[in-house]
């Protein structure tokens, strides 16, 4: 066979082939002209084989002649197919569109209570200014919750119309302070605790008032201590939990285990302190009691009061829950109505 | 507290500030101001006028015309009051006035605005007013008709302010008085805080001696038989008694403290009683056998008829006011009908005396009757304001012309209580305040409020009516009331620092609660005293160790009695609560305490143990409640597999759906699903499950430490196995024998697929596991699988489990 009538056949063979891939308008035809031409039985390894009717001078021209056609077939079916691909792929993404409007499928994560996102904000700020934070039992002996906080047998604060009693001596705790005294007796000084829990009032239910309530106790016994640094302290406090723009007020009061003994305000968040009807119109919120700690109690609970001073304060957790979160029933707190809890 | 701005006036008559002022600088400086009402709201040109003539309507058989003289001018005025005559002068509200109420004595919000206008044809030019038009009622104001218009006396002014001339131009203010401050209890001593507060000079009451020149002694004898419940006993006598109205500057400062008017002698003791804080009596002397006054305690079953005509029970330790015969007076609380100041009363005996306030205190709730007289004496009173009422009631007595005050004064007052006094150490006060003060600072604070320095001591001597005043830190808050809450520093404290940290067992409750929420539960919170109907409902045994609880002294009512022992309650009412609300799929979790007494009755504290409780009703069922047990155990680093025993035991619990969750050993808690009788019990339609672990349990095996094993090199192999397995047998007795037999190369096993039913012989369920082993150091071989896949077939076959083909 000729050089020429080789060349001849291999044009063809090209044309025709370039002509197929043109036409295919899927992958698996593109794959029969692959096999048609290029494969065992194909045309071209069809010229291939019959090298061997080329006179050997002309073979090397004649093998570079088949290479040639099958380097451009090659590559217009590498071409084709990358073509093919593409548009297969803009056709399939074509046709996923999806609604991003339908309903989300969502994991349905249960919701926390609105008193323990008040205590987890409170107790951030005072963790993050040195506060361990301390428990103590929730029933109390009397010696806890009264006598070592300077409230003798006696004392109007220890009636009965207040306190739920076990018996004489032990008592459902009525306030956090008990864990002051139990911490202070332990002597380890110098002392930055706060103290959360659960203490019981012998109140009726009803909007206001509940028999069980939470209050976050804190206290600070070290050697420098002022009224000064509770002033300082309780401002930083009320900043972080309502705002920067917070205004503190500190109103003289009476509690048996401080003295001198001060209620805080702070400026009305709702207003901004220019009266509305949630502050009942003063701008201002009764926020917390404290007090520098009693020498007293300081001396009842092993503490040199000549070396130690101390401040303590304590927050109603509820107070702080229902004001922040605008809520205006305690009774939803302990009712356990999923449409109220799944608002926090 | 209430007084009215004009009687703490009376006192510091210099104080020259608006009631908002007041309240503003009484609370800051400690005596806080709750509220404060101004008499004179929503009363507007209202003035005296006199009535000149009176005509009969054209029109109105009811109504009547009158011409009034107001000062200025006469005007006429339409009116249906029954009661006016001409030359009444009453008060009357001129055109474009405004009043506070109608009469019928309901006061509107903004008040009635008055404007001249023709009432059936008739011009009238504004109106005469009622006590209640004016805001007020006849309990304050007992000269007032019961019906229509209010008629001055004589003297008064036509034309001046009918407001003033009524006291109406004051203001009430209402105090929260701490129970430190007794004094603070009385007008004087809101007066002296006033006084102090704004730098004014304060004027107490001039006491003059009063008394002729017989002696007290001679009409009555007084013994007290019990010093430490009565420290003092003071006794003055007033003859000659004309019973009658009291002044009206008196009737309005009673008034307006919200006290009754009644008459000149029981005014006299309530005004007293206002102005010292001092609570007085009067009896008729001549119901006094002996002429004879004994202070002792009541017998034990002794009975008492009180001036409200009630018989009442006494016992040993209520004291009793006597006389030679018979008790005549509940000492500090009430006296008694047989000793009542009657009209006809000639010669009274006045009593002021000062008793042992807890004493008081605990009587008063004991016989259930508290009085104002109880609620001032509780407090405990200082036995030298005494003497200064009950001469100062005498003196009103002498001066309002109500009787012939007797001289002298029987005086029981075994010892005398002294004024304490206290070191003056500036340095220690301005270290507690954080101030830097100078003494002559401090000194003229605390002179403000009668802390006078003993410059011959280096002391304060602070007066008896201070009883609050004991050590340095006392007089710290009075040198800081003064110079200002506000003015003090505000500073951080300096010192060791110190690390803030939450304790390991309030860890593990805040993994619990993000577990929880994670897996689709909210927190609820549940009360922990509950009724001990509670263990019936939840189907315990009679004799079931969970009912002895803690039981409440004073509970709020049955329901609110005991201690819970078990958090279920809580949880099932919730879960009732929301059933019955329509809520679907709830799901609540709780975090609180169970409290389980060492002995009954109490010792000692009782174990208050945290638990982690679970419920649900809706989607979900067992095994869900099981997967959030394990993923809390995940979380808190347990990562070996915990085991379910089904015989846990909980009647609560459907018998054959419940488990007791045991780790390494130890029962963390159980699960289970609600049986139905406990789920009808509490209302709760449907399927609930619940869960329950402790968190005290938890806190032994939790960590928060972890420590990273590598990933595995070597290819796993995988085999499955699938059996018949006698229904008896559970997932957990295969999954024994996989674990104990598998051989250190058994990595893992998974249950993935479980049949019971058609293809099924009978009394057996098709089960199928798949098995993964990995060796940690090489490629497993074939004989390593077969050999441990052959152990676990032998474990398997000892429990009647057959290999499906």
């Amino acid at each position: 066979m000729s050089e020429g009538s080789i060349k001849e056949k291999l044009q063809g063979i090209l044309e025709h082939a370039i002509a197929d891939i043109e036409a295919s308008d899927a992958l698996d035809r593109l794959n029969d002209v692959r096999v048609n031409v290029l494969g065992k039985k194909g045309e071209l390894t069809a010229v291939l084989k019959s090298m061997k009717d080329v006179a050997p001078e002309d073979r090397p021209k004649v093998g570079q002649l088949v290479n040639d056609a099958r380097m451009s077939i090659e590559t217009k079916l590498e071409e084709a197919k990358a073509k093919l691909e593409a548009e297969f792929r803009e056709r399939k993404l074509a046709a996923e569109v999806i609604d991003v409007t339908l309903p989300a499928k969502k994991a349905n994560v249960g919701h926390r209570h609105p008193n323990t996102i008040a205590l987890e904000e409170v107790e951030r700020i005072f963790v993050g200014m040195g506060y361990e934070v301390a428990e103590g039992p929730e029933i109390e002996y009397d010696l806890y919750n009264f006598e070592k906080l300077n409230i003798p047998e006696g004392h109007p604060a220890k009636d009965e119309q207040d306190t739920f009693y076990i018996n004489d001596e032990i008592v459902l705790r009525t306030q956090t302070s008990p864990v002051q005294a139990r911490v202070m007796e332990q002597g380890k000084l110098p002392i930055r605790m706060i103290s959360p829990g659960r203490v019981f009032r012998s109140d009726e239910v009803d909007a206001t008032h509940s028999p069980s309530f939470h209050q976050i106790e804190g206290l600070v016994i070290d050697k420098h201590i002022t009224f000064s640094d509770l002033k300082g302290t309780l401002e930083v406090f009320a900043k972080e939990l309502f705002g920067p723009e917070t205004k503190t007020k500190f109103r003289p009061h009476h509690f048996p285990f401080t003295e001198p003994s001060a209620e805080m305000d702070v400026s009305c968040f709702k207003c901004g302190g220019k009266g509305c009807r949630f502050c009942k119109g003063s701008g201002w919120i009764e926020i917390l009691g404290c007090g520098m700690v009693h020498p007293h109690v300081l001396e009842m609970c092993g503490i040199d009061p000549n070396e130690y001073v101390g401040f303590a304060f304590g927050v109603g957790l509820e107070r702080i829950a229902l004001l922040k979160y605008e809520i205006d029933d305690m009774r939803l707190l302990y009712e356990n109505d999923d449409r109220f809890l799944s608002q926090f | 507290m209430n007084t009215s701005l004009s009687w703490i006036k009376m006192y510091v008559p210099d104080l020259d500030v608006t009631a908002q002022e007041y309240t503003d600088a009484m609370t800051l400086s400690g005596t806080k101001v709750e509220n404060y009402e101004r008499l004179d709201e929503h009363l507007e040109k209202i003035v005296i006028g006199q009535i000149e003539s009176i005509e009969r309507h054209p029109d109105a058989d009811k109504l009547i015309v009158c011409q009034v003289n107001v000062g200025a001018e006469t005007v006429q005025i339409v009116t249906g009051a029954p009661n006016v005559k001409v030359g009444d002068k009453v008060p009357v509200v001129l055109d474009g006035g405004m009043v506070a109420g109608d009469h019928d004595g309901h006061k509107s919000a903004e008040g009635t605005r008055i404007k001249a206008g023709k009432l059936r044809g008739v011009e009238s030019k504004g109106m005469m007013c009622s006590i209640e038009e004016l805001g007020s009622t006849r309990e304050f104001y007992p000269e007032a008709p019961e019906y229509g218009i209010y008629i001055f006396p004589e003297d008064a002014v036509v034309g001046e302010s009918a407001i003033h001339a009524l006291g109406l131009d004051d203001t009430i203010i209402e105090y929260e008085i701490t129970s430190n401050r007794v004094d603070c209890y009385s007008v004087i001593g809101i007066a002296r805080e006033a006084a102090a507060t704004f730098g004014k000079n304060f004027y107490p009451p001039q006491v003059k001696a009063t008394g002729n020149s017989e002696n007290a002694a001679d009409y009555i004898q007084v013994k007290v038989e019990d010093t430490e419940l009565c420290p003092r006993y003071c006794a003055r006598v007033v003859k000659n008694v004309k019973i009658g109205p009291s002044p009206k500057w008196m009737q309005r400062a009673l008034a307006a403290n919200g006290i009754r008017p009644i008459n000149n002698l029981v005014d006299i003791t309530n005004y007293v009683m206002e102005e010292y804080g001092q609570p007085m009596h009067a009896y008729d002397l001549d119901t006094i056998a002996g002429r004879q006054i004994i202070v002792r305690r009541a017998g034990a079953e002794e009975t008492f008829v009180t001036l409200d005509g009630q018989e009442r029970k006494m016992d040993g330790n209520v004291l009793m006011i006597c006389d030679a015969e018979k008790a005549v007076g509940i000492a500090g609380i009430m006296g008694g009908e047989n000793s009542m100041i009657t009209d006809n009363v000639k010669t009274v005996l006045f009593e002021a005396a000062c008793f042992n306030g807890t004493n008081i205190r605990l009587s008063a709730k004991r016989i259930g009757l508290r009085t104002d007289a109880s609620g001032k004496f509780e407090k405990g009173l200082d036995p030298n304001n005494a003497q200064a009422a009950i001469d100062r009631a005498c003196q009103l007595m002498e001066e309002l012309g109500a009787g012939e005050v007797v001289g002298g004064m029987v005086d029981v007052y075994p010892e005398k209580r002294e004024p304490v006094r206290v070191k003056f150490e500036p340095e220690r006060i301005n270290d507690i305040l954080g101030t830097s003060l100078t003494s002559q600072e401090m000194l003229s604070y605390l002179e403000r409020v009668e802390l006078a320095y003993d410059e011959a001591t280096g002391e304060i001597v602070a007066p008896t009516f201070r009883q609050d005043i004991h050590c340095t830190a006392d007089l710290a808050e009075e040198v800081a009331r003064f110079f200002g809450y506000d003015n003090i520093p505000t500073t951080l404290p300096s010192g060791e620092a110190t690390t803030g940290k939450l304790p390991f067992k309030m860890r593990v409750e805040a993994v619990a609660r993000d577990v929880a929420e994670y897996c689709g539960f909210s927190q609820g919170m549940c009360y922990s005293f509950e009724s001990p109907k509670v263990y019936d409902k939840l189907l315990l045994d009679k004799d079931d160790p969970l009912r002895r609880a803690i039981t409440i002294r004073n509970p709020l009512g049955e329901d609110f009695s005991i201690m819970r022992t078990i958090s279920l309650n809580g949880m099932l009412t919730s879960l009732a609560t929301n059933y019955n609300r329509r809520n679907k799929n709830v799901r609540l979790y709780e975090l609180g305490n169970v409290y389980l007494p060492k002995e009954l009755p109490l010792k000692e504290l009782p174990k208050e143990r945290m638990m982690f409780t679970l419920g649900m009703y809706g989607d979900g069922d067992f095994y869900d409640m099981k997967g959030v047990i394990e993923e809390l155990l995940d979380k808190l680093g347990m990562r070996k597999r915990p085991e379910y025993d089904p015989k846990a035991g909980k009647p609560f619990l459907h018998p054959g759906r419940q488990a007791e969750v045991c780790y390494e050993g130890t029962t963390l808690g159980f699960l289970g699903e609600i049986h139905p009788q406990v789920a009808d019990n509490y209302g709760i339609g449907g399927r609930a499950y619940v869960a329950v672990i402790d968190v005290l349990n938890l806190l032994e095996f939790a960590t928060f430490d972890r420590k990273y094993t590598g990933l595995a090199k070597y290819p796993a192999v995988t085999r499955d196995l699938s059996m018949v397995v006698p229904k008896q047998v559970l997932a957990g007795d295969i999954e024994h024998v996989l674990m104990q037999r598998g051989g250190k190369i058994l990595e893992n096993y998974q249950l993935f697929d479980i049949y019971e039913g058609a293809q099924i012989k009978e009394g057996y369920k098709s089960m199928a596991y798949t098995v993964v082993f990995r060796s940690k150091d090489r490629t497993l071989t074939e004989e390593d699988i077969n050999g441990a896949m052959k152990k676990i077939l032998n474990g398997l076959q000892g429990l009647g489990v057959e290999l499906r083909q």
